[in-house]
């Protein structure tokens, strides 16, 4: 059942309005220092990766080889959070640089930009936590859901869950296969011709880049080169698998049915994207690290507002979430990510309705707000 | 050599996704292997209106022709606008120099920037030089060439170049302003006048008395003649019926004109047409964002969200005016991506659809 019913329509549309005047006002503000930040922050990465690969080509040092795998997973995070997701968000459109053009940019990951597109921009951000469309809900690997119905081999939840952590880049790169559609006979693999042959391309380049010719490049260096990039790409995996799925299931986030969102008013959007998203507490670095989706709440707000914007405008969505009665769903990683990896180890059994700590068991902060 | 080897396969597999100028422009803007980019070497004002900028273009950018106009983009408060210029200097140029003059507009956002805040060392986007307001390869003997108010940087740029070339003919020269003061390079037309017999000179200010274009200002005009008029409207219909007045011939008079839209800022009420340009098909203007009307006109334009947020169905918007309908903005860039979902057509709009 959604929040949403304690609302009526007329404070539904209020809240629409009040968002919509809000991101007016961040849009006729935007200009050179939006675009001085996103260009630092490119800056920077463009810097981490090319130290980054210097120094490892001098890996037989052991200084040299911590220093160029850290600072190469610092660029790959860097690369795919907070430029090429927000980039293809569309953020940075409004500055008509080609560049960062979200039609046309593409990331460090093996995942080719236009599918993200589709299966993020479009089927995440407009079908968030409906369940049954919006695909983001276990990956179509994972039971994240009670309302999924639990099958056999969800048993194995929290090993798929590790698999897909380590392997993220590739499991972001099929998403658009929608491998669970042609398993259930609804889609065939050729359908997804298309799909599978721009995965290749972009996927081989990616692999040919990293372990092929740079360790090449490096002649004697190439085992660091080689650990070293492997390494950068396993950071980034574990770090932007930790980080989305603290976006949405920690507990407290709440999932909708495809009834609930018929005939949603643009005010409705704005209270679902609320109530489906969770935010993260931390430094300014740790924000920027995480593509600023520790606003997930903001982001999913305004997915196309430059995200460092998220942080100043977090005032005031949580004021608005307070009059309106509605929870602000945030606290550090660590508790986060802790409800995040309880969920999964629970669904890996079928009906916990009741027994031990349910999802359906009312979450403390949500709640006593509404209260309030 | 360097950019045989930036430009190669491997280095584009090393530096994939982004590519090689995505890392050399952070070196130095300029430095890009396929981006044509400038550097502002030198900003002077000729006339009170108007500036004069001098270029040092980059080894990618490919030349143009005498009479074409390139679009220059220029990065204003973080948002980089675009603008066409037909460039001033000869063609024939080899120190990688490009110059262009603009006027200023009343209200206008680049030639504001460009008059009164632009610096040299700043970087200038090229894309490469169009238009058909070319002489002819075989230069003609006898050449007229007539401009109004900022439509002289073409035709100086063909006065230039028949100069460097060693000028085969005759050519007259004939220059319309408002005032005296709006006088722009007549220094420089002077000066190769002087140089170069074959020139004969007019300038001339319409508001201080030297009355406007007739056919005794074009001179001796024969059916091997040729023409070439750039400026306002009224100039261009002018010059045709005095060029025919003196049994010129139509075909040899080249002509160029710039006029602005038309904007309707209130929205349902637009007046215009739509140009699918990929498609090839116009429609009327009608009710609803440009993505509601290019279903209505048959097109399947791609599409998610229908609400803004997605960026599926981002086009590129090649002239006209467009209002955003959640912000009420109204922008009349050319050749700029737009979402189709939350834009409406305000005058005349051609889409790449």
């Amino acid at each position: 059942m959604s929040l949403s019913s304690n609302l009526t329509p007329a404070q539904v549309d209020a809240l629409g309005d009040e968002l919509d005047e809000l991101r007016g006002r961040v849009i006729m503000d935007l200009g050179e220092r939006d675009a001085n930040y996103i260009r630092n922050v490119i800056k920077a990465q463009r810097g981490l990766e090319i130290g980054g690969r210097a120094l490892l080509f001098a890996g037989f040092l052991p200084p040299a080889c911590l220093g160029g795998t850290a600072a190469l997973a610092l660029s790959k995070i860097l690369d795919n959070m907070e430029i090429g997701h927000n980039v293809m968000h569309g953020q940075y459109d409004w500055m008509k640089d080609p560049g960062l053009d979200s039609a046309r940019f593409e990331w460090d990951t093996a995942c080719p930009g236009d599918q993200w597109r589709h299966s993020h921009n479009y089927m995440h951000h407009t079908h968030t936590n409906v369940l049954g469309k919006d695909r983001d809900i276990g990956y179509g690997v994972l039971r994240m859901s009670e309302d999924q119905p639990w099958r056999p081999r969800d048993i194995g939840n929290p090993v798929y869950a590790a698999l897909l952590a380590a392997l993220f880049q590739w499991g972001v790169a099929v998403h658009d296969l929608e491998v669970e559609r042609i398993e259930a006979g609804e889609i065939e693999l050729s359908d997804k011709r298309d799909i599978l042959s721009a995965i290749w391309r972009k996927g081989r380049r990616q692999v040919l880049k990293d372990y092929v010719a740079f360790p090449l490049l490096a002649g004697p260096a190439a085992p660091f080169v080689l650990a070293g990039n492997l390494t950068a790409n396993l950071t980034r995996n574990l770090w932007s698998f930790m980080i989305i799925f603290c976006g949405h299931f920690p507990a407290g986030v709440e999932e909708f049915s495809e009834e609930e969102v018929e005939n949603e008013t643009r005010g409705g959007w704005y209270l679902r994207q609320m109530l489906g998203s969770a935010n993260l507490e931390g430094s300014r670095l740790f924000h920027i690290l995480s593509g600023n989706l520790s606003h997930q709440i903001e982001h999913h707000l305004f997915p196309d507002i430059p995200a460092h914007r998220y942080a100043e405008i977090a005032v005031e969505v949580r004021e608005i979430c307070e009059r309106y009665g509605l929870p602000y769903n945030t606290g550090p990683l660590r508790k986060q990510f802790g409800s995040v990896v309880k969920k999964i180890v629970r669904l890996a059994l079928p009906g916990s309705e009741g027994d031990g700590e349910g999802n359906s068991e009312p979450a403390p902060e949500p709640e006593l707000a509404l209260a309030a | 050599m360097a950019r045989r080897v930036l430009g190669s396969q491997f280095v584009d597999l090393l530096l994939g996704p982004h590519g090689v100028d995505r890392y050399l422009e952070l070196v130095r803007p300029s430095m890009t292997v396929s981006d044509a980019r400038a550097e502002v070497v030198e900003v002077r004002s000729q006339t009170a209106r108007s500036v004069t900028l001098s270029l040092r273009t980059n080894a990618a950018w490919g030349g143009f022709q005498a009479g074409q106009f390139v679009r220059a983009g220029f990065e204003i408060d973080g948002v980089r606008r675009t603008r066409t210029y037909s460039p001033a200097c000869s063609e024939h140029r080899s120190d990688r120099g490009l110059e262009l003059t603009v006027t200023e507009h009343p209200q206008g956002v680049v030639s504001g920037y460009l008059c009164d805040r632009l610096e040299p060392g700043s970087i200038v986007h090229l894309g490469s030089a169009q238009g058909e307001f070319v002489l002819p390869a075989e230069r003609p003997q006898r050449l007229v060439l007539i401009s109004g108010g900022s439509g002289i940087t073409p035709v100086i740029s063909m006065l230039r170049t028949l100069c460097d070339e060693g000028l085969p003919g005759e050519i007259r020269f004939i220059h319309y302003a408002r005032t005296r003061a709006d006088w722009l390079y007549e220094r420089e037309v002077r000066e190769l006048a002087r140089r170069h017999p074959g020139i004969e000179v007019r300038f001339l200010a319409t508001r201080e008395g030297d009355g406007h274009l007739d056919a005794a200002a074009l001179g001796d005009v024969g059916a091997s003649s040729w023409g070439a008029v750039c400026g306002p409207p009224t100039l261009i219909d002018g010059a045709r019926d005095a060029w025919s007045g003196r049994g010129g011939d139509q075909r040899r008079l080249l002509s160029e004109t710039f006029t602005p839209p038309t904007i309707t800022l209130s929205g349902d009420s637009a007046q215009g047409s739509l140009r699918f340009l990929r498609s090839d098909r116009t429609a009327a203007i009608g009710a609803g964002t440009l993505l509601e009307q290019a279903e209505a006109a048959g097109l399947s334009p791609e599409f998610g969200c229908r609400m803004g947020i997605c960026h599926t169905c981002t086009c590129r918007k090649v002239a006209g005016p467009v209002r955003n309908v959640l912000t009420g903005q109204v922008s009349d860039e050319e050749d700029e991506d737009i979402q189709l979902c939350i834009s409406a057509p305000a005058g005349d709009v051609a889409l790449e659809l």
